[in-house]
């Protein structure tokens, strides 16, 4: 009887901290941690960055509490699908591919990619360097552009992270004139285009920018033209296709911290330009 | 249609796979076996230093993930200007030709073991008697000692092989394309991991089965004294 | 920066985080060991049942486990098995998600292909058993369990033991493809070093150098436990 009483009094006990932390929502958001600037681990362990500057925001306006966990590219979408955490906030661009499998918000960036290679390598004159097309808009130019550079490109070694918009736009651009290497981070493929391995490296503006300013990539810059829209679109909040309440609440709050600038100004904080969703 | 379905369609993608796998297989398993029989007489040598440093050899690339060695070979070498600058660089600049030299590394010390085995298997009566016959070495080896190594050492090798199979599968990890990085970039495209592994297992397990009666063969055709004796057909006895 | 001060105990060196990190990989190895030699006792007892059934499906685990690469296994619990284990759960009516952490995903992988191999050194181990000793503790009239403890497990557990310190070392080396989930272990924390530092050559030195040391360190334990588990065994040599 003494047991009985005993196990009736623990498991009221466990119940108790369920019931209380039921008040306040908890959204639990990923993000990648090793995408600087938009996230990174800093020295002392932390998730720091864009995303998670604009998180802290977006989860104020929303009134619910955050947790940023980090996770690998390669299971981000998985994750999310599996309920590891709810949304996913690390430059997820929209695509027709993941809006099968997910919902997005409505979006708060555009992704802007660009090529790097090395100074004195045999791209350094990678034709449309300072050029910049949007694929939605100036699509004839662009390929016009991106056909100049095949030839230039023919039988190069291009890097990209797998599963992303980069590796999309060489498959669907130049495909057959370079031979492609998927990486599972951005940082794998700085790190053979440095050593030789690569010719070339296509990745977000943004994060190529940050990276050359390492010591050791010094020898590196960025060429040919800064491509926008088309596949590589806007950037959103993923989140599962059911949580539509969740995607009323991110949506709203987007919406306010664009109007009153606040994503400008993080942006301009972390990329040192605007990279808000262009109309 | 076949490729109409989602499993259809993943496993035509992943057969895209096989012929690299094939031969990263074939490629660092023969590397290997050379370097393994290298290995293998320099123990059986009797020269202590010979010994020793196939000893330490066999101790490290058995001793460490196959992984850690890959990596080594593929990110660690590229980080010396020397090694860059080498006339191995067309080589090892390639994840293809870095991906075979670790396998092969790696092969050829758990293979090593498995000839010094079958070697020290040939039964020391033989080898005498091939030697009062005035063989010479050469021959001995060849007429003697390799038939019989052999076939001892065939059904250890022949899982050595399955465990290589097997063991490509970590070249997805320096960016090669083999059937399970097709896998990898599938699952993460359309969240469907348990389909996709079941049809790169079964390719495995495919691979696999044939290697394993290759061997069997093998251990047939040199194994004369187990299959039936040719013989005539003899007289009809009626009783 | 110089190898010494790289791997030193010192303010930029990463001695710490390299041994934290192995320290991760034997608590996952091991992890990983205890569920294999769970599943390869009942894979083993399963293979000598009389039921058709029981051996069809431990002959399958093996042959499906034995000819798929770890990595895929690997994969298919670090993608699948949240989904898996959620689905599981909500039909007993719990809400959420509900949480693999990578150390337990990683352990389950290694645990259910070392299992394979565990069973077949515990099925090796049975078979060797002397009947003939097992046929006299019945007929004095031991009971079953005194049997096991005296008779059949003292003995097993010595035709097993190298088998076992085998399979041990088979699991520490696969414990490094865990790191393709996130789980910093000694391989992960090797890439996370040479990433930051830009000296891959040596961290995976080092990282080869600990794993040495733990599978030195360890096989020589096996050797130990095996000479004194065949203390006062009469040998026919």
């Amino acid at each position: 009887m003494n047991l009985k009483a005993v196990a009736i009094a623990v498991v009221m006990a466990a119940s108790i901290p369920v019931a209380a932390s039921a008040d306040q929502q908890v959204v639990r958001i990923a993000t990648e941690g090793a995408y600087a600037p938009w996230s990174f681990s800093a020295p002392n362990g932390k998730l720091d960055g864009f995303e998670i500057d604009l998180a802290k925001v977006l989860c104020e306006r929303m009134k619910v509490k955050c947790e940023v966990v980090p996770q690998n590219w390669d299971g981000i979408i998985p994750a999310l699908v599996a309920k590891k955490y709810d949304a996913i906030m690390s430059a997820l661009s929209v695509t027709p591919k993941r809006k099968e499998t997910i919902a997005f918000s409505t979006p708060y960036a555009a992704a802007v990619n660009t090529f790097a290679v090395l100074a004195d390598g045999d791209l350094k004159a990678l034709p449309g360097s300072g050029e910049a097309y949007s694929l939605d808009t100036e699509q004839d130019a662009a390929k016009a552009r991106i056909a100049d550079m095949a030839k230039v490109l023919q039988g190069k070694v291009v890097g990209v992270q797998g599963s992303t918009t980069a590796a999309t736009f060489v498959e669907t651009y130049l495909k057959g004139a370079v031979q492609v290497h998927e990486y599972r981070t951005t940082e794998e493929h700085d790190f053979d285009l440095m050593n030789g391995r690569l010719d070339a490296v296509l990745a977000n503006a943004t994060v190529l920018t940050a990276a050359l300013e390492k010591s050791d990539m010094k020898d590196a810059k960025l060429a040919g033209p800064l491509f926008s829209g088309g596949v590589f679109g806007v950037i959103a909040v993923g989140l599962r296709k059911e949580d539509t309440g969740l995607k009323q609440q991110f949506d709203d709050a987007i919406a306010s911290a664009l109007k009153d600038g606040t994503v400008k100004e993080l942006s301009l904080k972390w990329f040192k330009l605007d990279v808000g969703p262009r109309g | 249609m076949i490729g109409d379905s989602f499993l259809g369609s993943t496993f035509i993608a992943l057969l895209a796979g096989v012929p690299l796998t094939l031969q990263l297989v074939v490629l660092s398993v023969t590397a290997g076996a050379v370097l393994a029989y290298g290995l293998a007489t320099m123990r059986v040598s009797g020269k202590l230093s010979l010994d020793l440093l196939a000893r330490a050899y066999v101790f490290v690339f058995r001793g460490t993930p196959l992984l850690v060695q890959i990596f080594a070979i593929y990110y660690g070498l590229g980080q010396f200007p020397s090694v860059r600058h080498s006339v191995l660089w067309p080589w090892l600049r390639q994840p293809y030709w870095c991906a075979i030299l670790a396998l092969a590394l790696n092969t050829g010390a758990y293979a090593s073991e498995i000839i010094r085995g079958g070697l020290l298997s040939v039964p020391a009566g033989q080898i005498e008697a091939a030697m009062a016959c005035g063989m010479s070495r050469f021959t001995r080896y060849r007429r003697v000692i390799l038939p019989l190594a052999i076939r001892q050492m065939l059904p250890a090798y022949s899982n050595e092989v399955i465990v290589m199979v097997k063991s490509t599968a970590l070249a997805s990890t320096i960016t090669m394309m083999e059937v399970t990085g097709i896998a990898a970039k599938l699952i993460s495209a359309s969240y469907r991991p348990i389909e996709i592994f079941a049809c790169a297992g079964a390719l495995y397990l495919a691979v696999n089965f044939v290697v394993g009666r290759l061997f069997a063969a093998m251990e047939f055709a040199l194994s004369s004294e187990r299959r039936a004796a040719p013989s005539l057909p003899g007289p009809v006895v009626r009783s | 920066m110089p190898y010494v001060e790289l791997m030193g105990f010192g303010p930029n060196g990463w001695g710490f985080d390299m041994l934290a990190a192995t320290a991760m990989t034997v608590a996952v190895a091991a992890c990983g060991f205890l569920i294999g030699i769970g599943l390869g006792l009942v894979g083993a007892a399963a293979g000598l049942s009389r039921f058709p059934l029981l051996q069809a499906l431990a002959d399958g685990y093996t042959t499906v486990l034995r000819g798929v690469p770890e990595l895929l296994v690997i994969y298919l619990f670090y993608f699948g098995t949240s989904s898996v284990i959620t689905s599981v759960a909500s039909a007993f009516g719990a809400r959420g998600f509900v949480g693999a952490p990578t150390f337990l995903t990683g352990a389950l992988a290694i645990g259910l292909v070392s299992g394979t191999y565990q069973m077949q050194v515990f099925r090796g181990a049975w078979l060797a058993l002397s009947a003939g000793e097992i046929e006299a503790g019945r007929a004095i009239g031991m009971p079953r369990l005194l049997l096991l403890r005296r008779i059949i497990l003292p003995q097993a557990a010595r035709f097993a033991l190298p088998g076992v310190g085998n399979v041990w070392q088979l699991v520490l080396k696969e414990s490094a493809l865990i790191s393709v989930t996130g789980l910093v272990e000694l391989m992960r924390q090797a890439q996370i070093g040479s990433g930051s530092t830009r000296q891959p050559f040596s961290f995976y030195l080092t990282a080869g150098a600990l794993y040495l040391l733990v599978t030195f360190v360890s096989g020589a334990a096996f050797r130990h436990a095996e000479r004194r588990s065949v203390r006062g065994v009469a040998r026919v040599s």
